[in-house]
This record gives structure tokens, C-alpha cells and sequence, in this order.
């Protein structure tokens, strides 16, 4: 890949480290990523591989910008309420860098479209903030054959794993059904720290990028877990489990799921 | 020491850290293990720090001559990939 003099200059801190280096760069140029949820993960997840140089981020999300979402979701602004959160986020990010293809998704996603809005990318990153989501990508990733870097947050805590097609645990080898509507909290009860995204979704970035680059290790089979109050970092190994409903020898789940009745739709 | 003869040549007078050595590894990086990369430079620090960050990556570096008031040449052989 011949760079421009802008690009030069814009990832030379990537260029020189041995890890990335021109052909790296050129990796990540080449590269296309899915977010799912343009909010609290989204946002610095989106920013960040921006800056990084992803070619292409397509970023699905049926909200719209609200004020209450400006304590953590960085990509939105008081210019952009009332804004399709898609589109707030594509305007934050091509400001930061116009190389990066930016795909803005205004819907929500369902068990119907997320095979083919996946299939052209090459890594999936779940930033949705409710289980039926979660449980919607964690299966389609699976029967695509996408890898996937899953972040949660609520309060003060956040987890962040990521999940290989055909190697390694999958997320219901974790957590094999979604918890019943009653015990998950409501939203009135579902404070988050503002700056806990950021770590959350930093770490998931990363995952990504390195994922691009072949380079280092990542969060397969371990659940890594954040406390922001302790500030302690915890990593749980998570093996796969040989009856998973989904991954499992014998799958009960062979077919897409919307879990949608019950679910505060924060 | 006889003179190596470069495989390829990049003049980058004119130009600051870290540029300097993103063109000089990008050069590095598009050569075959075993090739002499020559580089004529103007920007003092460089010819320092640019020996010392191609032998962190594993680079192996044949010369370091000050050719002038203002020029250095480097010659900087290819070991890893
Ligand atoms: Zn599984």
C-alpha cells in the first residue's frame, strides 16, 4: 500500500511500532468492522478504530441522540440531538479521519437481516446494551463464521470477551440462556458510570486491532472483568461447554432467536 | 571496511522524527531479507536514533558516516522481517 503524506503522518506512531509497521497499517486500511449500537461501547469503539484507520465501520443503531446519552456516548454532541445516533456518530467520526468508510445502519437489528448485514465484514463487535441482542449476534456470529469482541457495562463493572467461529467457547457456552425479564434490572435502576464505556470499549478497540494485525492474544476463551470502585481487572477462563445449545455436539439452537418480549429497550 | 553497494537508496533531507524512520522502515519493510537499504539524511538526531531503532527491530546496521557539514549516510542491512 503506497501511503499519502496525510497518512504518513497520521499513523506514523502505528508504522513504527515493529507489531504494525507499513504492512499493518495497510491491514487496517483493509479492514471492515460491524458495530452493533451507536451508544455508550459503540461510540469509543467506533472512535477509536477511526483514528486507527479502519477502512470500513458500519455502525447499526435505531436510536436517536438524546441529552441524557452525553454523560458517556462520545461520538454525540448537543449539535446532533434529536440526530439518528448512526448518523451523529458517522459526522464525529469522519471528522476525525476521512480515509475511514463510515456505514450508517438506521434500524434495529433482527434475526431476519443480521446474517446479510454481516456477511462483508470480517469482525463483529457487540455493543448493544440488552441480552435479546446480545444472544441475537452472539448466534449469528456463530452460524457466519464471524469472530466477535462482546462488551457489557452496568454501574460500575463491565466485561469484555471475544468469542472465534470454531475455536473456542461461545457466549451461550457462558451464560446458555438470556436471564428471565424480572432480574434484569429496569431502567430506572441501571445507572452506569459515565467513563466506564470507555474503558469497556477501549479494551474491545483493542481486541479488534488485534485481531486485524495476527498480532499478540486475544480474550478467547477468558472473560476479562473490570471494577471500576476496586479498580481491579479480573480474567475468568471460560471453557467450552461440550453440550452448548448453540456450539455443543448436540445443538438444540440451529436457528435465529429474538428474545424481544419483556426487555427494557434502553 | 569495503563499500557495501545499496540495494536501494531514499534521500530523506528535509524531513523530522518520527518521520524520518517511518520512511526509512517502510523502505526496510518493502526489501528482501539480506538487501542494503542506503539512507542520506540531514536531521542530526535521526542519525542516532534511527541505528538504534532499526537494531531494536532487529535490523543490522553496516554505516554510520557524516558526509558532509550538514549529511549523514546510513547503510542498514535487512535480517528480519
Ligand atoms: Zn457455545
Amino acid at each position: 500500500m503506497d501511503f499519502t503524506d496525510d497518512q504518513l503522518m497520521r499513523y506514523s506512531r502505528h508504522i513504527i511500532l515493529p507489531e504494525v509497521g507499513g504492512k499493518g497499517q495497510a491491514k487496517i486500511a483493509k479492514a471492515k468492522v460491524f458495530i452493533i449500537g451507536a451508544g455508550g461501547l459503540g461510540c469509543p469503539v467506533g472512535y477509536y478504530l477511526t483514528a486507527a484507520g479502519v477502512g470500513t465501520i458500519a455502525l447499526i443503531d435505531n436510536d436517536t441522540v438524546e441529552m441524557s446519552n452525553l454523560q458517556r456516548q462520545i461520538a454525540h454532541s448537543v449539535q446532533t440531538i434529536g440526530m439518528p445516533k448512526v448518523e451523529s456518530a458517522k459526522r464525529t467520526f469522519e471528522a476525525l479521519n476521512p480515509d475511514v468508510n463510515v456505514v450508517a445502519i438506521q434500524k434495529r437489528i433482527s434475526k431476519d437481516d443480521i446474517i446479510d448485514l454481516i456477511r462483508d465484514y470480517d469482525i463483529v463487535v457487540d455493543g448493544s446494551d440488552n441480552f435479546p441482542t446480545r444472544y441475537l449476534v452472539n448466534d449469528a456470529c456463530f452460524m457466519a463464521r464471524k469472530p466477535l469482541v462482546t462488551g457489557a457495562i452496568l454501574r460500575f463493572e463491565g466485561q469484555v470477551t471475544t468469542i472465534l467461529p470454531g475455536d473456542g467457547p461461545c457466549y451461550r457456552c457462558l451464560f446458555e440462556e438470556p436471564p428471565p425479564p424480572g432480574l434484569v434490572p429496569s431502567c430506572q435502576e441501571a445507572g452506569v458510570l459515565g467513563v466506564l464505556p470507555g474503558v469497556i470499549g477501549g479494551l474491545q478497540a483493542t481486541e479488534v486491532l488485534k485481531l486485524i494485525l495476527g498480532k499478540g492474544e486475544v480474550l478467547k476463551g477468558e472473560l476479562l472483568m473490570y471494577n471500576a470502585l476496586k479498580t481491579t481487572f479480573r480474567k475468568v477462563r471460560v471453557p467450552k461447554n461440550p453440550s452448548c445449545p448453540l456450539c455443543g455436539a448436540k445443538p438444540t439452537i440451529t436457528e435465529l432467536i429474538d428474545y424481544n418480549e419483556g426487555y427494557c429497550a434502553m | 571496511m569495503e563499500d557495501t553497494i545499496p540495494d536501494k537508496k531514499i534521500n530523506i533531507k528535509g524531513l523530522v522524527c518520527p518521520y524520518t524512520f517511518v520512511k526509512a522502515k517502510l523502505a526496510i519493510e518493502s526489501m528482501e531479507i539480506g538487501q542494503v537499504l542506503e539512507i542520506l539524511l540531514d536531521y542530526e538526531e535521526a542519525s542516532r536514533s534511527i541505528p538504534k531503532s532499526m537494531e531494536d527491530h532487529g535490523q543490522k546496521v553496516l554505516k554510520v558516516e557524516k558526509v558532509s557539514d550538514t549529511d549523514w549516510v546510513l547503510q542498514i542491512r535487512k535480517d528480519k522481517d
